[in-house]
């Protein structure tokens, strides 16, 4: 019995990456290799069960890679790949500027204030996203309530609706928990008696911050980061509602292969290889984690 | 062991149970995909108490996106509205099907003109019934504009195409609509080339037009003008005829002082109608067929134009709309203005892609 509970302990995390990653993978990676028609579903060539073996083999010599070779070709591609990756880093650079004090100082608190700290950072997020992306709208339209609380105060208004900067801001703001709670997590488990030790070595407390500290919290960041940068780089939602057109991210691109071209060859292509991209930092993070392991 | 098995086992039948269809009650739903802004919900609720068929409505803004809805199948739509360019896709795609004329009592009060125009997109009048019609063209602040154009007419493509006029528009806010192929259609027709052109050449010189403009452009979106327009957050927007009229009529509710006005452009414009048509899977064809019959009703129409400010295409239902909408001529077009619209035909795939990339490079204005 307790060999057979081991064995599905062991099959269960391996079925779970076969049913929610692989096949949906496979399937994204046959699409990207169709061709697109006017038809329903809008891909070919498909698979002739009647046909059998020969119906197989006929799908299989209808796959090539001409999918690919355009994005290759076209610079519009490479241009939105880059864009998104430029605003997923910025996006994490900032949010480890703000995260980082902001868990600090909650892991400093006593343990009563902490978790109604936790609370507050968490709490926003149950209402939904799509009204509190709406909120910012309101709050940044050119006649809105940022641009009221300037004018009040004798300012000139800004108008940054529809910009990066906004789409800056409503990424920063939608992940900042994702950033804040690993790193939580970690300082708050960090030995008090360390930064002691240092102080009684002779340490300011900067300096045991920068020696002892940070070097502790660097895998929280990092989890932070990798929770932030991955789900950033695709993000379709914040530069919809908040970008203006110029602002080039993959999540659009796809959408309009999708959509506006029907061509869900070309929205599969450029997926794959935006999860291909991505998959080089988890790696990265993989290695690294487990030499902290060690 | 066993026990835990038992409670997977009632936990798939409810979720299977929570899943599937609702069976004997689908004979008295009715789901329509229509529109956003496209239909007075009191004749929705007036049809559920006349037939007993409760509907369920939901909205889009493009066709792109209905269209790849469709193309996937399996939407659980029984009756959808798309545009007159897309109707052959959808027919050589095999996505809709054809109707029962016989359950369709009314269809002879239909316009014989735009019946006309129709049969060019489904021949012999097979697989639609026309819902609405309406026209490409340029909303605007009255006041906000004459501010920033004085003595300038706002009749003319001149207003958002040339890129010296928009630039003066450009801190009152412009949207223009994220629909590249309503956008491409009077572009060139701006240029003076044909709009239905199928040369990639034309679509580049409009695109290189589009992009001199577009750095007054704040916004490409088919649909938030309307509510933009009506709160004086932007003062022109290129749109559809009818949604701008919306937002004339809820600023004029709002009584906030905004003035909204439309122009169909003297060079010419889009003119477009949008049709009822029932998907392939529709589970429950009998209720779109009532539904559509319920529309063809002139009364019921008539209010329909009323609350969307589109004209329908119901010949016997003109006497019954308000006064001031059957006679604007940017809602029901006198001959002198229908002479200036023009009507886009369905593109091919290959041409499709390179509107599309076109229409990328306006956007991301590279």
């Amino acid at each position: 019995m307790s060999g057979g509970r081991s064995r599905l302990a062991a099959i269960l995390p391996l079925l779970w990456v076969a049913v929610f990653f692989a096949f949906p993978f496979a399937l994204v990676a046959k699409l990207s290799l169709s061709d697109s028609v006017l038809a329903m579903p809008p891909y070919a060539p498909r698979i002739d069960w009647s046909q059998g073996f020969e119906g197989v083999r006929a799908f299989l010599a209808g796959l090539d890679g001409e999918t690919y070779a355009r994005l290759v070709k076209d610079r519009l591609y490479l241009d939105a790949y880059l864009s998104s990756l430029r605003l997923a880093a910025t996006g994490t650079g900032l949010l480890l500027l703000i995260g980082y004090p902001i868990a600090y100082g909650i892991a400093r608190c006593r343990p009563g204030v902490r978790e109604a700290l936790v609370m507050a950072v968490i709490l926003p997020f149950w209402t939904s996203f799509l009204i509190r992306i709406y909120a910012w709208i309101a709050i940044l339209k050119p006649a809105g309530v940022l641009n009221a609380a300037l004018g009040a105060l004798g300012l000139p208004p800004v108008d940054i609706l529809n910009t990066e900067t906004a789409v800056l801001l409503g990424l920063v703001y939608a992940y900042l928990p994702f950033m804040v709670l690993p790193l939580y997590a970690v300082l708050e488990r960090q030995d008090e008696s360390l930064i002691e030790a240092a102080q009684d070595l002779g340490a300011t407390p900067l300096q045991a911050f920068w020696r002892v500290t940070l070097p502790i919290s660097i895998p929280g960041a990092a989890a932070g980061a990798l929770l932030c940068f991955i789900p950033m780089a695709g993000e379709f939602v914040i530069p919809d509602l908040m970008g203006g057109s110029e602002t080039l991210m993959l999540g659009r691109v796809i959408w309009t292969e999708f959509f506006a071209n029907r061509d869900w060859p070309a929205a599969s292509a450029v997926a794959i290889v935006l999860l291909a991209t991505l998959i080089v930092p988890i790696l990265l993070f993989e290695r690294q984690q487990s030499k902290v392991l060690k | 062991m066993t026990s835990w098995w038992k409670w997977v086992g009632v936990a798939t039948a409810l979720a299977v149970a929570a899943c599937s269809p609702q069976g004997d009650k689908a004979g008295d739903t009715l789901r329509i995909y229509n529109w956003s802004d496209y239909i007075d919900p009191e004749l929705l609720t007036e049809f559920t108490k006349e037939t007993g068929i409760k509907v369920v409505y939901d909205t889009f803004d493009s066709n792109e996106v209905l269209e790849t809805k469709m193309l996937q199948g399996g939407t659980g739509y029984d009756l959808v509205v798309p545009s007159n360019h897309n109707l052959p896709r959808y027919i050589t795609a095999g996505a809709i099907q054809k109707l029962d004329m016989a359950q369709l009592p009314g269809l002879e009060k239909l316009s014989p003109d735009l019946m006309k125009h129709l049969a060019a997109f489904d021949p012999g009048h097979e697989y639609a019934v026309p819902y609405m019609q309406g026209t490409v063209g340029i909303g605007y602040n009255v006041d906000a504009v004459a501010k920033r154009l004085p003595g300038v007419k706002i009749d003319s493509w001149k207003v958002v195409f040339d890129p010296a006029n928009l630039a003066k528009l450009k801190d009152c806010g412009v949207y223009f609509l994220d629909a590249p192929e309503d956008m491409y259609a009077v572009a060139l027709n701006y240029l003076g080339k044909d709009p239905n052109s199928t040369s990639p050449a034309d679509y580049q010189a409009a695109t290189q037009m589009l992009m001199k403009v577009r750095p007054s452009v704040r916004k490409f979106h088919s649909s938030e003008y309307i509510d933009a327009l009506a709160n004086g957050d932007i003062c022109v927007a290129v749109g559809y005829s009818g949604d701008v009229l919306q937002a004339r009529d809820r600023a004029d509710e709002a009584k906030n002082g905004v003035k909204v006005a439309y122009a169909v452009p003297r060079e010419g414009s889009q003119v477009w109608f949008d049709v009822f048509t029932i998907p392939k899977d529709a589970p429950n064809t009998t209720a779109a067929h009532r539904f559509m019959t319920f529309m063809l009703r002139p009364e019921i129409i008539a209010r329909a134009s009323n609350f969307t400010q589109y004209a329908n295409a119901n010949d016997a239902a003109t006497p019954m709309v308000d006064e001031e909408i059957r006679n604007d001529p940017n809602v029901y077009p006198t001959p002198e203005v229908a002479q200036r619209l023009f009507v886009t035909t369905t593109k091919d795939p290959e041409l499709l892609r390179e509107v599309n990339r076109q229409w990328t490079r306006v956007l991301t204005g590279r």
